[in-house]
């Protein structure tokens, strides 16, 4: 695959593994802000390739991760309102909420759909218009625009039986309340690349400005992850803090003024419930007024009055996700918890940090 | 926290589009690339074209890589 | 856990402890090993003995249909345990409002695809239920076969031996899923479904040392490994460099995040080999129809017995676990 297999280079690889270990000047421990980068290191074995003392950690950026059990739990409750078919991105179905997950749900006879865009959802809409759709609105920038669309394409069509429900999270905020929490130890943070093409890398300005912590921007295959751990290493030997752009092939300093603009009028910055972070203010996205009629949380607010309070869980993902804890040494880790009997969303998510552990490295 | 594949555009109608890699095809809304041309690769994301990905840029990064395997450490 | 999930059905973990648990703890199958067929003494001979139910949806898709799928599934779990596939049954449920020619093409489907392997289908059943209580078509096959040769299991594998894979994998998942789901247009991409008896049968007339035969359907070849590890006690080793996979295929997996290994296939086997006989049984599998894109893919190494390791692109390892419930597009 062109763009792909050429960043998949076994070669160009090691040479970046070998001038690595050049560089390296003792214990260095990198955030990778994004499950998606989790996944691609652990499919392709990147740690094995890091010189002693470098290590990867897990950050908070995985959507399905850090929506908050209430959330899904108003998802599930809306999908017993007769006629609901609930959409939801494949990755949400088998989280579960306080009461089950979408997949079990379904068992139950819920009607619940995978669709692979938002776009597919109000389609559907449009051609049942006896049923309800509603859209469950996950993830983070690089989503965003997607369910903005959606909403606008709503509004084109003047559907009545389209909503979504937004818990939609950005990024920068989330770095900036992790970082003053003063409980991250890290040395530099891995950017994630496609959140990136939307925001632009001058978003992360203040991370170096602030909090002296260097950064890269990078993609996703193994030659990007290895650029961006290399220019890490590298701002960490010359003593600077910057955001380095090492994914030159898509991402630009600036945002994308269209993104922006569509952003803006669909969504404004709300605050929001991050499992296992709590609520970080302005950290994410609410619907406007004038969309209010696409809203599900305008359009149903009993679902909400009605939902009971959350039980407390054993489970330690929060401390996952800020970096406090490595998933072995969670105590529910491949014992009572496993991805056939997930506690929380990092051992869900096919990207969840405690899943790609088990998956990947658990028998080291 | 997102996958996206780089596709290329084979038609484009307004802001939407086709895109193609390998014989998968899927429809795409170019609203974010507006300059978007045939024969661009973006990258796609929940029906979204999210960026181009700049061939250029591409060849810069992989020729640079290749020139320094030369070095010795 | 008090309900069936789809999960149960997805041939990973779940469907391994349901199996255990709710039928296995009942039937008490004497001298279950966990293969694809039952072995019967018969008076001097053997005899394999395996059932099937076939409940893909949509009935037709690219590359075959669920008649097609029938007939070759069935003959093909015969085939794993070295059996020439004799006679086959196939009962049918049929939802109240199918259309007579759909059952009509999906039958004359079977009826070609039983010709192409030399296998007659001799009795069957037949029966109708309400609009609603079936989706439109399900088929329970069984099927009953010549062992040709007696201990080829999946507990037979041993360190040394080489594993041959006939051909490109993810092929049948991939064309279904994008079949009924339509997320994405999948030109090229067609079912493998396919019956593999002149690929086995010749390598055992030609006496290849074959220790192990499985063909990798629900869960993938991940699923397929994993059970021959655990089954036969030994470590699995593979080259990822060294599957088959076809371009449209891995782009259909990269755009949805599916792991192709994990991806079904229902014209494909795995073969474990005598090293001595390696390269002969890659050769004669290369000549048959459904062969000519066979690998040979990796080796029982010697590492923790249970455990398939997977030598990745880039040339770093890592495991290759047993998928876990049904294969779902991501978009993270």
């Amino acid at each position: 695959m062109k763009f792909i297999d050429e960043f998949r280079n076994r070669e160009l690889v090691r040479d970046i593994a070998r001038r690595l270990a050049a560089i390296a000047g003792g214990p260095a421990t990198i955030m990778e802000v994004c499950g998606t980068h989790t996944m691609a290191a652990a499919r392709f074995g990147l740690k094995t390739l890091l010189p002693p003392g470098v290590e990867l950690i897990s950050g908070p950026g995985c959507p399905v991760c850090v929506t908050a059990s209430p959330d899904l739990d108003a998802f599930l409750a809306l999908g017993e309102r007769p006629g609901a078919i609930l959409t939801t991105f494949g990755d949400m179905l088998r989280v579960p909420g306080s009461g089950g997950s979408l997949e079990s749900r379904r068992a139950q006879g819920a009607d619940v759909r995978v669709v692979y865009s938002p776009l597919d959802a109000v389609e559907l809409a449009r051609q049942t218009p006896e049923a309800t759709v509603v859209f469950f609105g996950v993830g983070f920038e690089t989503t965003m625009p997607a369910t903005a669309m959606a909403i606008r394409q709503a509004a084109a069509y003047d559907l009545g039986n389209f909503a979504v429900l937004c818990v939609h999270k950005t990024m920068p905020a989330a770095l900036k309340a992790l970082l003053a929490s003063g409980e991250l130890r890290v040395s530099g943070l891995l950017c994630p690349g496609h959140v990136t093409t939307i925001i632009g890398a001058e978003a992360y300005d203040f991370i170096p400005r602030d909090f002296g912590l260097p950064c890269a921007v990078t993609g996703f295959e193994p030659v990007d992850m290895m650029l961006g751990i290399e220019a890490l290493l590298r701002q960490l030997k010359d003593g600077t803090a910057r955001v380095d752009n090492v994914y030159t092939r898509a991402v630009q300093v600036q945002a994308n003024p269209r993104a922006r603009e569509l952003l803006e009028d669909v969504f404004a910055a709300s605050d929001s419930e991050w499992r296992g972070l709590g609520v970080i203010p302005g950290s994410g996205a609410a619907i406007r007024e004038k969309y209010a009629r696409f809203d599900a949380r305008a359009r149903f607010p009993e679902i909400w009055e009605q939902l009971a309070p959350t039980p407390p869980s054993a489970c330690r993902c929060g401390e996952v996700l800020r970096g406090v804890l490595r998933p072995v040494q969670c105590p529910l880790f491949a014992k009572a918890c496993s991805p056939a009997q997930p506690h929380g969303p990092c051992m869900v998510s096919g990207e969840g940090a405690c899943a790609a552990a088990y998956r990947y490295e658990k028998a080291d | 926290m997102c996958l996206a594949i780089p596709m290329r555009l084979v038609k484009i109608d307004g802001f939407t589009a086709v895109a193609e890699v390998d014989g998968v095809s899927r429809q795409v809304r170019l609203d974010l690339l507006p300059e978007a041309a045939v024969g661009d690769y973006v990258l796609i994301h929940a029906g979204l074209a999210i960026a181009r990905v700049d061939a250029e840029h591409a060849e810069e990064t992989l020729s640079l890589l290749r020139s320094l395997a030369d070095e010795v450490y | 856990m008090k309900r069936i999930l789809l999960r149960h059905g997805a041939g990973g973990r779940e469907m391994a402890a349901l199996i255990q648990e709710v039928f296995l703890a009942r039937y008490g199958a004497p001298g279950f090993v966990g293969d694809d067929s039952a072995i019967l003494g018969f008076g001097a001979q053997q005899l394999a003995f395996t059932t099937d139910s076939f409940v893909v949806d949509p009935l037709f898709f690219p590359g075959g249909d669920i008649g097609r799928l029938a007939v070759a599934g069935t003959v093909n779990d015969l085939l794993t345990a070295a059996a020439r596939p004799l006679f086959l049954a196939a009962s049918f449920i049929l939802e109240e409002g199918l259309e007579l020619e759909v059952l009509a093409a999906i039958v004359e489907s079977m009826r070609l695809t039983a010709q192409e392997c030399s296998v007659a289908i001799v009795t069957g059943d037949t029966k109708v239920v309400p609009r609603g209580s079936a989706d439109k078509l399900f088929i329970t096959t069984a099927g009953v076969g010549r062992i040709l040769r007696p201990g080829v299991s999946g507990a037979a594998a041993v360190p040394g031996d080489k594993i041959i894979l006939t051909g490109s994998v993810g092929d049948h998942g991939t064309a279904v899923m994008l079949a009924r789901e339509k997320l994405l247009g999948g030109e090229g991409i067609a079912s493998d479904a396919a019956p593999l008896t002149e690929v086995v049968l010749r390598l055992l007339e030609e006496g290849c040392e074959v220790h192990v035969m499985r063909d990798p359907t629900r869960g993938g070849i991940a699923a397929a490994l994993n059970e021959i590890a655990r089954q036969s006690q030994v470590s699995v080793e593979i080259e990822e460099a060294l599957v088959p996979v076809r371009p449209g295929v891995a782009a259909a997996c990269e755009a949805l995040g599916l792991d192709v290994f994990q991806v079904a296939n229902e014209g494909k086997m795995l073969i474990f080999v005598a090293p001595e006989d390696a390269a002969r049984a890659l050769a004669l599998v290369k000549e048959s129809r459904y062969g000519r894109m066979a690998r040979l893919i990796g080796e029982v190494g010697s590492g923790p017995p249970g455990r398939v390791t997977v030598r990745t692109v880039i040339g770093t390892a890592r495991l290759l676990d047993p998928p876990s419930g049904d294969l779902l597009p991501r978009i993270c």
